[in-house]
């Protein structure tokens, strides 16, 4: 194969947007879960079990912990980009990364579905 | 004054090494550019680019100070000494103060910096209302000469791939220009992880520009024109 330098991978805007609609998304959780805490007369480990222990928690808190992943996959294959430069360890590390963030999500689904 | 300048003759020496100069002169309301000039005549053999000497042509762009700028409009008596100079970071070095611009001009090159338009030209000219060519502003004064792009660690880590700021802020002088016709076949040409999204608006370019251009919110507005396109 000639060696030419080849760009034009079309997922420049998906990714640049995902991330932001993330970053959004996992801000307003964030706050609104602190509010949350902070209103609470007396917290504790009763108080907490019983806010997840309600499908609707566990399905945003999910969503939050997906978007974090989606967020935290795209900010580490750029930094990928920029430091490794044979495209083989690029693609080794990125299928490494990939595997670890859908292990974790397996992972937050029985913690969440656990408690 | 006492300056430190970077030399490096890659037919003699092995290594780039800094040499100490002092001149004997008032900095009064001379640029740093007319220090270069008197140096040059104690010593024939420093190289550096110039030529309109009024910040216009874009050739005597260079490291002052750890802060890339125009020696020809950079005023002696703004600068800390010893001044030390040293070439524009991130590009090959030829000799001294001169950089291989190629890779610079091959990332201009491919954003088609010329007006696409496929209609029969006019008898005179192709008119713009006042406020289309208000758009222009702040895009086409650009004068190329690479202290942005080679200020951005985004184009030292991709010079390959990544366009770099001086590219795109043309890039969205055409992209803004209402004579053009070729809107979409530019975005598609930036819609890439490497080429527009290596830019992290770390605004290098915006704090070095000479000209006091800003291409980070001219990659600012590419983006929006893609996202626009796209929902």
């Amino acid at each position: 194969m000639v060696n030419r330098i080849v760009t034009g991978a079309h997922y420049g805007l998906r990714d640049w947007l995902g991330q932001r609609v993330t970053a959004a998304f996992m801000a307003l959780y964030i706050l609104a879960l602190a509010g949350w805490v902070m209103w609470q007369p007396a917290f504790g480990y009763d108080v907490w079990t019983e806010l997840f222990s309600g499908n609707l928690m566990r399905s945003v808190s999910l969503l939050f912990l997906l978007s974090l992943y989606y967020h935290a996959w795209v900010g580490v294959r750029d930094i990928v980009m920029d430091y490794v430069k044979p495209a083989s360890v690029r693609l080794l590390i990125h299928v490494l990364v990939i595997l670890a963030l859908i292990l974790y999500a397996i992972w937050a689904v029985q913690i969440l579905w656990g408690i | 004054m006492k300056f430190r300048i970077y030399r490096y003759n890659p037919e003699a020496d092995n290594a780039p090494y800094m040499q100490d100069y002092e001149l004997d002169m008032q900095s009064g309301d001379a640029m740093l550019l007319d220090a270069l000039m008197l140096l040059r005549q104690q010593d024939d053999s420093l190289g550096f680019r110039k030529s309109c000497r009024e910040g216009v042509c874009g050739s005597d762009a260079m490291n002052i100070n750890g802060r890339n700028g125009l020696a020809c409009i950079t005023p002696l008596s703004s600068l800390k000494q010893p001044i030390e100079i040293r070439p524009l970071p991130g590009l090959p070095v030829i000799r001294d103060l001169i950089v291989d611009m190629t890779q610079f001009f091959k990332q201009y090159h491919s954003i088609k910096p010329y007006l696409v338009n496929n209609d029969p030209p006019p008898e005179t000219e192709r008119l713009q209302s006042p406020k289309d060519r208000a758009e222009l502003d702040g895009l086409y004064e650009c004068i190329l000469c690479a202290c942005c792009t080679t200020a951005c660690p985004s184009f030292w880590w991709n010079p390959d791939k990544f366009v770099g700021p001086s590219g795109l802020l043309q890039a969205y002088r055409f992209l803004a220009d209402t004579r053009d016709q070729d809107t979409s076949a530019r975005l598609d040409n930036l819609e890439d992880p490497y080429r527009l999204f290596r830019c992290h608006t770390i605004m290098n370019c915006v704090d070095v520009c000479p000209k006091e251009l800003n291409p980070t919110e001219a990659i600012g507005k590419i983006k929006d024109m893609m996202v626009k396109r796209m929902v």
